[in-house]
């Protein structure tokens, strides 16, 4: 602990902090970074209305704080297979795939998603309150290989436009087609007049959508925000903050780093096997899985449902029937589309079978949970 | 927002209504607002004692949990339960969705609480930092 307090960082905004204050959002401090946490009510926003947009129709989202570094040069695969645990040799040009970077230990310094934008050209968008650890991370363990690393986190105002009426609502916008452009595959179109903008058909939300990368000064990134408002006016479409962004991808189980995954996690923990490619030969983190793997599991990362009235919450421990701590909630919040109460949580392996019984510890008392199967909820097949 | 001047308010944002030595319990307005969605009202039953300014119950919403705080003392003789499966009430309605009857241990406690003009300003100046 430093004897002299430095004085914190002053909070950080993206470009479109303005647009959201003056929509009246409740504005929050997020990492570092001051972010709208839901709209207010009087244009029929709020957490609950934000989540069943995107889930019936569709919700933007400024994800602008997010970071993203390239990876660029002739060795730009290598170093990314070398930092990352999924296998990006099998991605085209134009595809993404979800993925991790580890430490040596096997534990996470992130998760990421890689998108090949090029032959030799590679951009991997990461948290926001990882970006300067990430950044860091990936340029002092590529330096072996001929790459350009560069941190263009400040070069983007990154929007997420997502729910099933997703594709109608871009499709006005842009002259590419977007039907051709299957899920976790990218494209470059006229967006808004502006050419060659990045459209991934990535999101958060376990939903149908699209991420665009826009310019970041500030005049364009409000145009544009306003334009897909307008645009997706016919279907619903209301602007959602943070709030609604951790209900909707709690709900499809996607993990949150500090939560299900973080630096004292290792994958198989953290059920992520089938985005980490042992079959690699070599990339950082690979020797100390494998000692893993072959030692066992003594936690498991389970869905749970309350049985008993009551919400589960990050952080609240994990009961056996004898009220005896087992484990911790990662994540919990009530469900607004599910319309029920759910979390993530750490459990031995014994109890980690579907339909096992525990108590949830609120204020004291251990309320009942039960084990269910994950993700809590999947977008409907077309 | 003008708050009804027929009850008094505490710097936590409960309301309480008087009749003689009985008393209705809620939430203001503004405390709804701050909340967001309420998708949880947990209270006490009925027969429980409440102690002036000591948590009596918690209100959730969809991202937080707050403490209830007894605007006054005395037992609670009615709660309210449509707010366990209509917790949204509260939002719709804040002052007219009452939580909790109480007879009143000391009904003079209620003199020390905020009136509606003075809660008005509270809050104003609360939302001023």
């Amino acid at each position: 602990m430093s004897a002299v307090e430095t004085t914190a960082p002053a909070v950080r905004k993206t470009a479109l902090n303005a647009v959201h204050r003056q929509m009246g959002a409740k504005m929050v401090d997020f990492n570092g970074w001051e972010m709208p946490v839901e709209y207010p009510a009087s244009i029929a926003c709020g957490i609950i209305n934000e989540h069943m947009a995107v889930r019936t129709g569709v919700g933007i989202f400024d994800v602008s704080h997010m970071g993203d570094i390239r990876l660029a040069g002739p060795q730009a695969l290598t170093a990314v297979q070398h930092i990352s645990m999924n296998d990006a040799s099998r991605l085209a040009v134009g595809q993404a795939q979800y993925s991790a970077l580890l430490y040596p230990q096997g534990t996470f310094v992130d998760d990421v998603i890689v998108h090949r934008l090029g032959e030799d050209e590679y951009l991997l968008v990461i948290n926001a309150g990882t970006r300067e650890k990430d950044f860091n991370w990936v340029r002092d363990n590529t330096r072996q290989f001929d790459c350009a690393v560069e941190n263009v986190s400040d070069d983007f105002t990154q929007i997420a436009i997502q729910g099933p009426k997703g594709v109608s609502t871009m499709q006005k916008l842009t002259d590419a087609d977007l039907s051709a452009v299957k899920f976790y595959w990218v494209t470059r179109g006229t967006v808004c007049g502006l050419k060659n903008i990045l459209i991934a058909r990535t999101g958060y939300t376990a939903e149908d959508g699209f991420e665009i990368y826009v310019p970041a000064d500030e005049a364009t990134s409000a145009r544009v925000w306003n334009e897909i408002l307008k645009a997706g006016k016919e279907f619903g479409v209301v602007p959602c903050g943070l709030g609604a962004r951790n209900t909707l991808r709690l709900e499809g189980s996607l993990s949150l780093y500090g939560h299900e995954i973080s630096d004292t996690i290792n994958v198989w923990e953290s059920r992520l096997d089938r985005f980490c490619k042992m079959e690699k030969p070599e990339f950082v983190g690979r020797s100390a899985l494998e000692k893993a793997k072959a030692a066992g599991l003594t936690r498991t990362l389970v869905g749970l449902e309350m049985v008993e009235r009551g919400i589960a919450r990050d952080g609240y421990k994990v009961l056996d029937g004898g009220g005896r701590e087992i484990g911790y909630a990662t994540s919990g919040s009530p469900a607004p589309f599910l319309k029920k109460n759910i979390a993530l949580a750490y459990v031995p392996p014994e109890f980690a079978p579907v339909g096992s019984t525990v108590k949830v510890e609120i204020r004291g008392q251990g309320v009942a949970a039960q084990i269910v199967p994950t993700p809590f909820y999947k977008r409907p097949k077309k | 927002m003008a708050y009804p001047k027929d009850r008094k308010y505490t710097k936590e944002h409960e309301w309480i209504q008087a009749n003689g030595a009985s008393a209705t319990v809620g939430i203001t307005d503004h405390a709804q607002e701050s909340l967001g969605d309420i998708v949880f009202v947990e209270l006490p039953k009925v027969g429980a004692d409440l102690t002036a300014g000591k948590t009596f119950g918690t209100v959730e919403s969809v991202k937080a949990v707050s403490d209830l705080f007894a605007p006054a003392s005395g037992t609670v003789t009615e709660v309210n339960g449509d707010l366990s499966t209509a917790p949204e009430n509260v939002n719709k309605d804040a002052h007219g969705s009452w939580m909790l009857k109480i007879n009143l241990k000391d009904p003079k406690e209620l003199d020390g609480l905020l009136s509606a003009a003075d809660y008005e300003k509270f809050v104003a100046e609360e939302g001023g930092h």
